[in-house]
């Protein structure tokens, strides 16, 4: 199965003086089980395109197909329920989506909207919080006690909870620290190994360049790229032109580049280091 | 992004956009006390070409007034055919149990219909015309007399400017919140009354707790950029009379010399 937008555009209060396109006449086709990074710089229609996946918003025309599910214009606003369960989004900041009393029953919520029983809904729930990272001892605690990098892994289980086929995640490491985020981005990896779809939001070129398999660049509600990553990357004057940085272990061999020490483009610190190992002794690193 | 405006304020450059919103609010203030002076057909005639008159002014299409009415056209057509068919008088033209159509009636509901759809058409042209923070000022030079009683009008308008202002940043927060709390499964518009009472708190809680943390955050950033009470303060947004203001003050004049007129007939 596969993710497929066929013609989809969306505008914004049509008929109005405030009509705006948020999406233009996208067309693409995603695998599903992949790692796939959208990227974009602000206001260039990735939350419309993200809020799409789920039909919180509908195209205003054309089609999509998701998770089975086919989405048009006409498609109704009920019975939406099983494309949510099986598409889920998490939203930038989703800390501030906590409300319940303790950390578990927060966690339980979606899960329990989806039909989980109070037992199923516990035991995912404490699977979960441990899978974020978290303590058991949290559960029984407020969220609104708790820290703002742990608030974040709670609203993140508290939508992997219930396991969505397919997970699109709108920057969800902004603002945790360094170690955090790499623990974060390794759970979502690991999510996707596990053989559901994660689609990630991001400004983060080296989460791009590490972890995804597929990359959406999006500007002015248009889709302008769609490759892997190390084909996005190569053409520097192209990046430069749309406003999108590189990943830091590119940059870096350009800069070793104008110093005299010619590598070949890497994607990832580790082949960074592979290369220059390989220029320094002519044995690869390992 | 955020798509939304504050209040109904649609962007233009008629002259109604450069009128003061002092001028424009006490001139909508008194157009209404103005309906009411009407009693006949002519005083009616009279008001409601002043009143098109403005909306014509505005130059804005006239779905934007037929969405300001739109809203309240059950209430004022209930209340019209209330008019309608409660008052007897004149020719009775039909009868039956409580009700009575007679040619008062029908003249009373159509003065009825008028009087509210008058009020709702200049209350829009002065909120699509008008940006909010204008309003506000505005209304800050009318409450200004009060300083006399000791009224902290400064205060007063400092809290009606914050919450103008962050209306588009909660709203923006509300759909956010649902949007979450929908992936989540969450379903606002299902289930009977107590189901959907229920399926509020999730979104209310995260709202409130929002709200809170902005206007603490607000207050840390007022005060650390020293601020100290609204005593003597100068604005940023300094009002002044200009020549435009003469349109409606003789809009009004000639409206009140009308009005007088059609009463004595």
């Amino acid at each position: 199965m596969s993710i497929k937008f066929k013609n989809v555009s969306y505008i914004y209060n049509p008929g109005s003086p405030l009509e705006a396109v948020g999406l233009d006449d996208l067309s693409f086709e995603l695998e599903e089980g992949k790692f796939i990074a959208l990227v974009g710089h602000t206001g260039s229609g990735k939350s419309t395109l993200m809020q799409h996946f789920n039909a919180l918003l509908k195209p205003s025309s054309g089609e999509i197909e998701i998770a089975g599910y086919k989405i048009t214009p006409e498609t109704s606003n009920k019975g939406l329920k099983g494309l949510r369960q099986k598409v889920s989004l998490v939203f930038q900041f989703p800390e501030a989506q906590l409300f319940e009393s303790t950390v578990l029953r927060d966690i339980e919520y979606g899960p329990k909207n989806f039909g989980f029983s109070d037992e199923e809904a516990e035991k995912v729930a404490r699977k979960w919080l441990e899978k974020v990272g978290l303590k058991a001892d949290v559960a029984e605690k407020s969220p609104f006690d708790l820290s703002g990098g742990q608030m974040r892994r709670v609203a993140i289980a508290g939508v992997m909870a219930y396991e969505p086929d397919i997970i699109c995640l709108d920057e969800p490491a902004a603002g945790l620290d360094p170690q955090g985020r790499i623990e974060m981005m390794e759970l979502f990896k690991q999510y996707q190994a596990e053989g559901h779809t994660v689609i990630l939001v991001t400004h983060n070129m080296d989460d791009v360049a590490d972890y995804a398999d597929d990359v959406l660049v999006m500007e002015h509600g248009q889709l302008i790229k769609h490759d892997v990553p190390r084909e996005v990357f190569k053409d520097r004057d192209w990046l430069f032109k749309h406003h999108l940085s590189e990943p830091h272990s590119s940059l870096f061999a350009d800069k070793l580049g104008k110093a005299g020490f010619v590598i070949k483009q890497p994607l990832t610190i580790n082949e960074l280091a592979d290369e220059i190992a390989a220029r320094l002794k002519g044995v690869p690193h390992e | 992004m955020s798509k939304i405006i504050i209040g109904r304020y649609l962007p233009g450059s008629t002259f109604v956009y450069r009128v003061d919103p002092r001028a424009k609010l006490l001139t909508t203030f008194y157009f209404i006390i103005m309906i009411f002076l009407a009693t006949n057909w002519q005083g009616y005639l009279a008001i409601t070409i002043f009143g098109l008159a403005a909306v014509v002014a505005t130059g804005l299409k006239a779905k934007v007034f037929w969405d300001g009415v739109k809203p309240m056209i059950w209430l004022i057509l209930f209340t019209a055919l209330m008019q309608t068919f409660f008052m007897a008088g004149g020719t009775t033209y039909w009868h039956w149990w409580i009700f009575t159509l007679s040619s008062e009636g029908i003249i009373n509901g159509i003065y009825v219909f008028l009087r509210f759809s008058l009020i709702i058409l200049v209350s829009t042209v002065m909120t699509v015309t008008t940006k909010p923070l204008e309003i506000a000022d505005a209304m800050e030079w009318i409450l200004k007399p009060l300083k006399l009683f000791k009224v902290n009008v400064g205060m007063i308008s400092l809290v009606i400017s914050i919450a103008l202002r962050f209306v588009p940043t909660l709203f923006d927060q509300t759909v956010k919140i649902m949007n979450a709390q929908r992936s989540r499964g969450a379903d606002f518009n299902d289930g009977g009354l107590i189901k959907r009472a229920k399926s509020v708190v999730p979104m209310l809680v995260p709202l409130f707790i929002d709200s809170l943390e902005v206007a603490l955050d607000l207050s840390t950033a007022m005060e650390s950029r020293g601020y100290k009470g609204s005593e003597g303060r100068t604005r940023y947004r300094i009002l002044t009379w200009s020549k435009v203001d003469l349109v409606p003050l003789f809009y009004c004049i000639i409206l009140t010399i009308l009005m007088v007129t059609t009463r004595m007939l």
